[in-house]
């Protein structure tokens, strides 16, 4: 890794904004990470969110306007790195369309799109991370959300670097690659069928007898975590850069921190 | 056929709570995913033909005009006649005015899903022309007076049980103590009763998975052998398709068809693939007097020259739909109209207005998994998308979501504002939850806490302290 002469690389961290509201235990594992892997790592402070829920609400005029601030707030930066499939996937997939009919913009989104990288498979795919130095002693299950899978092809890495902690033992959840029924604002317009969809998801996750359920969308986790609570299972459920970070003092999603 | 797209939320809800339909979906996996996943994973070359079989039909579509004509000419050639029908209603009439001609008083038909599109049944029904169905999926909804579930497997929302019960009911005039326990023995009875109105039909009425311009031939594809009787046997042979269905070669025609059985069945080729050209010609055995087709535009050119284009690359296999969540949730009614699933969702707006259905394309978590095994690599999600983009420029999207949406953009625009105002509302949010670290219940979170609990924030933002962390530094 980055060692000798090699120039430091800098990136900028999209925190995504459910991590910066919800969860910035998630923002400081990767900060953490991505200096383990010889990053200098900035947050930019003018982030809110990648647009996603006015992209897909079939808003292209507000998107357009929150991506212009987005790229123009990232692009002095040699990468950009979001601890979330579906926000990169957003970034790096969906920028360019945005902009068919404006030359300019699309060519500047172009290039901000190539610096995208989510989180883990930067790590691993980029910075050539083999290995972290954590520990964390238990079960553990992975799901694969959906964005990071299938927009991005995120599937070997995450689990390659949770077989590098020390104590953890992964275990396979069937149909690892089905959605969870999160997504984004479908899970409060459809909420009969998402939660059909989660229910599914939290029997086959209880069902693996993993004490810990890992993803790398904390959106699908709060969805799979809220899931899991109200049938009283028994299982934690954390980001995974959290784990990978050897940063799990924070109580687990949705749990009290205990007095 | 009853356009119910617009109750979707109740349709999905009573799809939810019935018991026998969860059931039934609950095969879906084992007779869908899997073996299609099998065939896929023996075929090395499928994702180069998924590529080649997309260059195919964009090329088509491209050029669909010379290749309409192409075929015309040739089918003319060997005595065949095109009709082109611009809606449902002028296929309708044409098909009618045919069936009258020759006094037609039955008519089989082999499984179409444009005899559904253009509502077919009901049609001959009020004209006093009985038609029956010969696949034996559509056959049972037929007995049960019901619209297709699938695009492929028509009766999939329904169990053994509920088949053998509607058998007892429709075939009176069999043994009531019959064994009908069996899945075979079903389809044998299915198949003896069903060859009698084979021998008896005036005119056949098939689809058509491919109609080949080199050649003008009509393609088939079948697992019962049902569609080559319903052709060959009557006097009159009718086949509806729609514009896109046309194929340059019949070589093009074999490399779609290796992705078509994988796709749908997990075949690597289905039991039947049934050519045919034209009416039987004096040397020919057997075969129909006539050979009539007719070519549905129905709102396809329309398509063609939209950015739903590419919607018209579909084979109709129905991956897409055994591969969503939504679809295995609630089957394919819920949908209200003639196709369920992504596809469903992205060709019934077009259809029927994106004012009638446009739940079906917002019902959708882009989960992706239809775009990655869709054969013709349609972007689903994206053609999806537009739809909602359709909604929002017309304002039909719900007000609340609108005024919603339109508050969290406003601050979403501006980050210092936005930096403020959550960290606020997070910190409120944070500090209720202490001790407990979620919500059971939560003002206008409703659709999410009636059936999971809501994680509480930490409390502070991430910028808040990071902010904090440099000023330490």
């Amino acid at each position: 890794m980055a060692e000798g002469t090699e120039r430091r690389p800098k990136v900028a961290l999209f925190v995504t904004c459910l991590v910066d509201l919800f969860r910035p235990t998630i923002g400081f594992a990767a900060v953490k990470l991505l200096e383990e892997a010889g990053c200098d790592v900035e947050v930019p402070a003018a982030q809110t969110c990648c647009g996603q829920p006015a992209y897909n609400s079939g808003d292209r005029r507000d998107t357009r306007a929150i991506a212009k601030k987005v790229i123009a707030a990232f692009e002095p930066y040699d990468y950009i790195v979001a601890p979330s499939g579906s926000c990169s996937g957003m970034l790096k997939v969906h920028y360019p369309g945005l902009f068919s009919d404006d030359p300019a913009w699309r060519s500047r989104a172009e290039a901000f799109s190539a610096k995208v990288h989510e989180l883990i498979s930067f790590l691993t795919d980029v910075r050539g991370m083999k290995s972290v130095a954590a520990r964390f002693a238990g079960t553990v299950t992975y799901h694969d959300a959906c964005a990071g899978l299938r927009e991005l092809g995120i599937h070997d890495q995450p689990r390659r670097l949770l077989k590098s902690v020390d104590g953890l033992t992964l275990v396979d959840l069937k149909d690892d690659n089905v959605c969870c029924g999160f997504g984004g604002t479908f899970c409060v317009k459809y909420p009969d069928i998402s939660n059909a969809i989660v229910q599914k998801k939290a029997d086959l996750i209880a069902a693996t007898g993993a004490g810990t359920l890992l993803a790398g969308d904390l959106g699908c986790l709060m969805n799979m975590a809220g899931k899991l609570q109200r049938d009283n299972q028994p299982v934690a459920v954390r980001h995974v850069a959290e784990v990978l970070a050897d940063m799990t003092d924070t109580p687990p999603i949705g749990e009290a921190r205990e007095a | 056929m009853d356009i119910t797209s617009p109750t979707f939320k109740q349709n999905a809800r009573e799809a939810l709570a019935d018991r026998q339909l969860q059931r039934a979906l609950g095969h879906v996996r084992a007779g869908f995913i899997d073996k299609r996943a099998k065939a896929v994973a023996e075929l090395p070359e499928f994702d180069a033909l998924r590529d080649a079989a997309r260059d195919i039909k964009n090329h088509t579509l491209a050029h669909l005009d010379l290749y309409l004509e192409a075929y015309e000419d040739r089918l003319r050639a060997a005595g065949g006649e095109v009709h082109y029908a611009e809606t449902a209603a002028s296929a309708r009439d044409i098909i009618l005015s045919i069936c009258q001609r020759i006094d037609a008083r039955t008519v089989t038909k082999g499984k179409s899903m444009i005899a559904e599109e253009i509502g077919l049944n009901e049609f001959f029904e009020e004209h006093g022309i009985a038609p029956v169905e010969t696949d034996l999926g559509e056959y049972i909804i037929q007995l049960r007076h019901e619209a297709p579930s699938h695009i492929i497997a028509p009766a999939v929302h329904l169990t053994k049980d509920q088949v053998e019960a509607s058998f007892r009911e429709a075939h009176t005039s069999l043994p009531p103590d019959r064994d009908l326990s069996e899945p075979t023995e079903l389809l044998n009875e299915a198949r003896s009763v069903l060859r009698q109105r084979f021998m008896a039909a005036d005119v056949g009425i098939t689809g058509a998975n491919f109609l080949v311009a080199e050649t003008g031939t009509s393609v088939i594809v079948t697992n019962e052998g049902n569609g080559d009787l319903t052709q060959i046997l009557p006097r009159v042979h009718i086949v509806i398709a729609s514009i896109e269905k046309i194929t340059p070669t019949l070589n093009d025609v074999g490399q779609i068809i290796r992705l078509l059985s994988r796709s749908a069945t997990g075949q690597d080729i289905s039991v039947y693939t049934t050519f045919s050209t034209g009416p039987r010609r004096p040397e020919d055995p057997d075969g129909p007097e006539e050979y009539h087709v007719i070519i549905l535009d129905n709102g396809r050119t329309e398509m063609l020259g939209s950015e739903f284009k590419e919607a018209l690359r579909c084979i109709r296999c129905g991956a897409c739909m055994n591969h969503c969540p939504i679809y295995q949730a609630i089957g394919g009614h819920a949908y209200g109209w003639v196709y369920p699933g992504p596809i469903g969702a992205v060709l019934t707006p077009e259809f029927i207005g994106v004012d009638q259905a446009g739940n079906l394309p917002n019902a959708s978590t882009f989960c992706g998994r239809c775009e990655a095994v869709c054969p013709m690599r349609i972007p689903l999600p994206n053609l999806m998308r537009h739809w909602r983009e359709r909604e929002f420029e017309r304002h039909l999207s719900p007000a609340a979501a609108r005024y919603g949406l339109g508050f969290w953009a406003f601050f979403a625009k501006r980050p210092r504002l936005y930096q403020w105002a959550t960290r606020w509302a997070m910190r409120v949010l944070g500090n209720r939850a202490i001790g407990k670290g979620r919500y059971a219940s939560l003002p206008l979170a409703g659709g999410w806490t009636k059936y999971r609990d809501f994680p509480a924030p930490e409390g502070r933002t991430f910028q808040e302290m990071w902010a904090a962390k440099r000023v330490a530094r």
